[in-house]
């Protein structure tokens, strides 16, 4: 299991040994998980690599750069040769099989996606360096799928939950700091996927690769929401102010497009506010055909989003 | 330019065609034919054919034109079904066939049309299809080959240049002699104006397959040649075939199919009148949104072979047993009261503006009876139809009933369609005569509906003459006073077109026979105990006109019939008064008024009212509720709502008593128990919300309803196919109709309503109906009403909730935090989004029926990140 150490990897990694797998990590620091053997490195780097899939019978893929900004160098490096490394590994250790994390935003080209099921990567037409890399590093994958190394890429929506410091850890810090305005009407439909839900979707996924391999995955919890409505749900879980002031979407987009090049020419480790990526996230439909999903690898999200909703806000002591 | 040029076989890859299926076909003397043809496949299949379809295209195109055809013809027999052959040649000097550099007119493209199904062998029997000028050669060719003729089928075409009509404008042009060698060969617009007439428009890929055997001016002489062989004029030399032709098909006794796509700015209505009228009883459907392109716009392959079977195949079609019960002339209760002083109609607001106007059985005996005799001798024969553009009241009921006494078929369509509907609907039916006041006749006359014009009133001469009006019912009066009569109809001849209300698509002709509305009033009179002498209130149109033939004294309320929701409760205190009614017919538009508008009622009015014994809301379900409104204000009535549509007006009812013992947890509107002689069955939804299954009456099982009833209607105007899905014949051969809603039946025999089929939803979690939870939403405080819509594809469509608050908000929006989750709460079903909205979009002519596809269009766009505009 690579990347361990963040809110997917440690979910991912307590699905797998309900499922009665032994898990190993892979991830830079220490992954904080009590009673799991852990090899320490970085993807770009071979040795360690190696020593981590040696003796492996499944690799659960999930490390990866994740950034609305940055250098597209260190997006290349994780993203896509990292991957390519991976897989090399893998397949030199006789690992069976490899469940490749990727991102819904690997084939969205800025156009709403209304009950779509899972399209081919577009790398050519992914929108911001995080996507387009994702979208190289899931082609990688699956080029690499054969009898012997069996790949499925699964890629969750939008994940959320308790510990989360990604996303709900964002909205938060910016409708606390007043910074979070809803695009357009705030009606544009999102899904998302309760992180318990993207753990045992990997999970699922790895128990079924020998009859899945060579196929990709979007994961949700299939109740798409408002985006007004799913902010202001985890707003509310948080008790930060209910994000109540407007943006048209139009100006959003080109306002993301600006700050996205001054960002672009001034490096530094902060984000940008808004990008032209996350302002069309915001303000246009995601959500996805399920069916294909649930029906072949026999999984169901166990946690509604109502259900996540309250153990979030548990998670903030209300 | 001339020019020879062998025949070729078209080049691989033209989208949609099959290169195994082409062939060169010489005839010596005349040039080598490309043709279509899949006579080799189905030798090889060695399956017995049952005949051939000789498929003959126009000008422009070529046999691509039939591709659909030939490949669904193909994939039938290949899969067991009926082998039908398919020819389908292109003209000489056209398509990929010889240019062989000779000018053919019409009868030379007939004969050689002969000479080539002779080197074919084609000995019959054999189906004549043709397109545009490409149907005068096929049906040039049916009328010198009778002997092996078994059908006919006719896409936009004609044999005769119907009396009165010019040649239309866009071929004026095109035959210009100036224009015509270069508009036709020498630059591709002719062509390029020919494919442009699609609608949808045509596909890059097959644009350009039509224009593949005509990319030089050289290959498109013979386009020019066609255009100028259009018999015109008298005096065209391809006239006299053309006559021969016309009156050869006339003998023709073959069963016979005609497609038709209204859109078609060459082959006007007036063409498929004039064909219709040729052919032995045609099948006919005409697609309103398609155009001259008919075969590329729908799918017309699958009707075709469809109809194929019907008509042509070994099992034809089962007649209905006949209704057996005899019954009285619609205007039996006229004849017998036609000394009666009492009084017949009271209209309390009659046009004009003065006072009640009483009109007793004596007078409207009379008036009817000159009117139609007046109607007989100004030319109005049976059979003709008659649109009648009068508002309701004593001229729409004597022009009704005059009409029907003649045989004459009644053209009713609501004002409620609007303008447009209004227009797109008369224009379809034809009618050879229009009976209207002022502003149906202007209408009429700016918007060049059919027919010859008849005024209610006299109009002043500049007047008539502006609007090209030939008489009025005066004058008719006057013309019949004698009252001779022509014989009385046959219960089986057509009475009336009704049209629907044409919330779902455009509006459609439902038909009636004599036999099928004397049988719905006495449906009426039977079920709610109205006959003669019975005061009856109308405030619902279709229902007050039958009040003449069940012999009630009628009352039309003060109202506004375009909007019948301003009829107030003093109005219908007022009518019930001037009748001593003890009968009240409302639309649900109307109860809601009524009901809203009681505290207004004078004690006086409210004495009139507990004379009421009957009362109903007819048109849509109405809430229990509105019911309970109701009794409340007529404390002697029983409230009761019949289910019923244009196509079958009174299947259920439910009284009150009824709505208050039905289960509130069950799915759906309770429409209570089949009146008598009604039945009622359910074809069962599958998983895609299909309802396929085998018309049942089980209970629990949700899907579309079936009804059969003497009074349910007799057919669809001109929409063969419509008339086909919506037909389904039990194994007594007995017909019945589909509703297009769904409901369920349940343990007591009683019918609940869950929406129209149209709008079930389909999500992952299988099939959703719209009313019960509509239902349930509505019942929360602070809501009106609501609608359920769906968004994204079929098989994974969310349900969303759109409602109307009370008071009713100012701009569409997302529902707040606490509203969303009371609704998602008593939905009982995961709702993607709930938005509120300040008016709910309706069906005019009820203002009930919420329209759930433009709801779910609107809310499809809003939920993809677009404006938040109105639905």
């Amino acid at each position: 299991m690579t990347g361990a150490s963040g809110l997917l990897g440690r979910a991912t990694v307590g699905a797998l040994r309900r499922d009665g797998h032994q898990v190993r990590t892979f991830q830079r620091g220490p992954s904080g998980i009590d009673g799991v053997d852990e090899v320490r490195g970085a993807l770009p780097d071979r040795a360690p690599i190696a020593r981590a899939v040696d003796g492996m019978d499944a690799v659960v893929h999930l490390a990866a750069k994740v950034s609305l900004a940055g250098d597209p160098r260190d997006f290349m490096a994780v993203n896509v040769a990292g991957t390519r490394n991976l897989l090399e590994a893998a397949r030199e250790a006789g690992v069976h099989r490899f469940v490749q994390v990727s991102s819904p935003s690997v084939a969205h080209t800025g156009a709403s996606i209304v009950g779509r099921d899972a399209e081919r990567a577009d790398p050519a037409h992914a929108r911001g360096e995080y996507a387009r890399t994702k979208a190289l590093g899931e082609e990688l994958a699956l080029a690499a799928d054969s009898r012997d190394l069996r790949v499925v890429a699964v890629r969750p929506h939008l994940v959320w939950g308790p510990g989360d410091t990604q996303l709900v850890a964002r909205i938060v810090a910016r409708a606390r700091a007043g910074r979070l305005p809803l695009l357009g009407s705030g009606a544009a439909l999102i899904d998302s996927t309760y992180i318990d839900n993207a753990a045992s979707a990997l999970a699922a996924a790895l128990a079924r690769a020998d009859d899945v391999h060579g196929r990709a995955y979007v994961v949700t919890n299939g109740e798409p929401r408002p985006v007004a409505e799913l902010l202001g749900g985890i707003c509310a879980a948080a008790g930060a102010p209910v994000p109540s002031w407007r943006v048209p979407a139009a100006l959003a987009r080109t306002a993301g497009t600006v700050v996205e090049a001054v960002w672009r020419a001034r490096p530094g480790a902060d984000e940008p506010p808004m990008t032209r990526f996350l302002a069309e996230q915001l303000s246009t439909a995601h959500w996805f055909d399920q069916r294909r999903t649930r029906t072949e690898l026999r999984w169901t999200p166990e946690v509604p989003l109502d259900e996540g909703l309250r153990r979030l806000a548990a998670s903030f002591g209300r | 330019m001339s020019g020879r040029a062998p025949a070729v076989l078209p080049p691989a890859g033209l989208a949609g065609l099959d290169p195994a299926l082409s062939r060169l076909v010489t005839v010596p003397g005349d040039g080598t034919w490309h043709v279509l043809d899949n006579g080799p496949r189905l030798a090889e299949l060695g399956v017995p054919v049952r005949g051939t379809l000789l498929c003959v295209h126009g000008n422009p195109t070529w046999s691509y034109l039939w591709r659909h055809l030939v490949r669904e013809a193909t994939a039938a027999a290949e899969a067991g079904g009926p082998a039908w052959r398919v020819v389908a040649p292109d003209q000489l000097e056209m398509g990929f066939s010889e240019r062989t550099g000779e000018t053919r007119r019409l009868a030379r493209r007939v004969e050689d049309l002969g000479r080539l199904t002779d080197a074919l062998g084609l000995d019959g029997p054999v189906v004549a299809v043709g397109h545009d000028w490409g149907g005068a050669v096929v049906l040039g060719w049916a009328v010198d080959h009778r002997d092996r003729l078994a059908g006919i089928v006719a896409l936009n075409t004609a044999v005769h240049q119907p009396e009165g009509a010019e040649v239309p404008a866009p071929l004026r042009l095109a035959l210009h002699p100036a224009l015509l060698t270069p508009a036709t060969a020498g630059t591709p617009a002719f062509l390029a104006t020919t494919l442009a007439l699609a609608s949808p428009p045509l596909a890059p890929e097959v644009a350009a397959a039509f224009r593949a055997p005509y990319r030089t001016p050289q290959r498109r002489l013979g386009i020019r040649d066609f255009v100028a062989d259009i018999p015109a004029t008298p005096a065209h030399p391809s006239r006299p075939e053309l006559d021969r032709i016309a009156d050869g098909v006339r003998v023709l006794d073959v069963p016979s199919l005609i497609l038709w796509g209204a859109r078609d700015p060459v082959f006007r209505d007036r063409y498929l009148d004039d064909l219709a009228g040729r052919l032995r009883s045609p099948r006919i459907h005409r697609f309103p949104r398609a155009g001259h392109l008919v075969s590329e716009d729908v799918d017309l392959a699958g009707p075709i072979l469809t109809w194929l079977d019907e008509a042509l195949g070994a099992a034809p079609a089962e007649q209905a047993p006949p209704d057996g019960e005899a019954r009285e002339p619609l205007w039996s209760v006229l004849d017998r009261m036609r000394d009666s002083g009492e009084p017949a109609l009271v209209e309390l607001a009659p046009p004009g503006g003065k006072g009640p106007r009483t009109i007793s059985w004596r007078l409207l005996a009379r008036r009817v009876e000159e009117l139609a005799a007046g109607l007989s001798r100004s030319g109005v024969s049976a059979g003709d139809r008659v649109s009648l553009l009068v508002q309701p009241g004593a001229d729409l009921t004597a022009a009704l009933y005059a009409c029907l006494r003649i045989g004459a078929v009644v053209v009713v369509a609501d004002a409620g369609l609007g303008l447009r509907g209004l227009s797109r609907a008369v224009t379809s039916a034809r009618p050879e005569w229009v009976i209207g006041a002022l502003p149906g006749l202007a209408a009429s006359r700016l918007l060049g509906w059919p027919g010859r014009r008849i005024a209610v009133r006299r109009l002043p001469a500049s007047l008539s003459r502006a609007l090209r009006v030939e008489t009025s019912f005066p004058d008719l009066a006057e013309l019949g006073r004698d009252r001779r009569l022509p014989p009385e109809p046959e219960p089986s001849a057509t009475a009336a077109v009704l049209f629907t209300s044409g919330s779902t698509g455009p509006a459609k002709g439902v038909v009636y026979t004599h036999a099928q509305l004397q049988a719905l009033r006495d449906a009426l009179a039977r079920h709610y105990g109205i006959g003669v002498g019975t005061g009856l209130v109308a405030g619902f149109a279709p229902f007050a006109l039958l009040g003449p033939a069940l012999g009630a004294r009628s009352a039309s309320p003060d109202m506004d019939v375009t909007s019948p929701a301003t009829l107030t409760a003093a109005a219908v205190a007022d009518a019930v008064a001037a009748v001593q009614g003890t009968a009240v017919f409302l639309s649900p538009a109307a109860v809601r008024n009524v009901v809203a508008t009681a505290d207004a009622l004078t004690p006086e009015q409210r004495t009139a009212l507990t004379g009421v014994r009957t009362v109903l809301s007819a048109g849509a379900p109405v809430a229990r509720e509105l019911l309970e409104g109701i009794a409340a204000l007529l404390p002697n009535a029983t409230p009761s709502t019949p289910y019923g549509a244009t196509e079958g007006l009174l299947l259920t009812a439910a009284d009150l008593d009824l709505l208050r013992a039905a289960d509130a947890g069950a799915e759906g509107v309770c429409v209570g128990v089949p009146v008598e002689g009604v039945r009622v069955r359910i074809a069962a939804l599958d998983e895609t919300g299909a309802a396929t299954g085998t018309p049942g009456d089980a209970a629990g099982i949700t899907g579309e309803i079936v009804v059969s009833a003497p009074h349910v209607r007799d057919g669809y105007d001109r929409l063969w196919l419509t008339q086909r899905e919506a037909d389904w014949r039990d194994p007594d051969g007995s017909r019945w109709h589909r509703m297009g809603d769904v409901g369920h039946l349940d343990e007591q025999g009683r019918l609940w309503v869950e929406g129209r089929l149209v709008h079930v939803l389909v999500t992952a979690d299988g099939v959703v109906t719209p009313v019960g939870r509509e239902q349930r939403i509505g019942a929360l405080a602070g809501i009106a009403r609501a609608g359920l819509a769906g968004v994204g594809p079929r098989g994974t469509q969310q349900p969303v909730a759109v409602v109307e608050t009370d008071p009713p908000a100012r701009r569409p929006r997302l529902a707040d935090a606490a509203l969303a989750a009371r609704v998602r709460a008593a939905a009982g079903i995961p709702l993607a989004a709930v938005l509120v909205v300040p008016r709910l979009p309706t069906d005019i002519r009820h203002n009930s029926k919420v329209d759930r596809t433009r709801l779910s269009h609107w809310a499809e766009e809003v939920l993809a990140g677009g404006r938040m505009g109105t639905p």
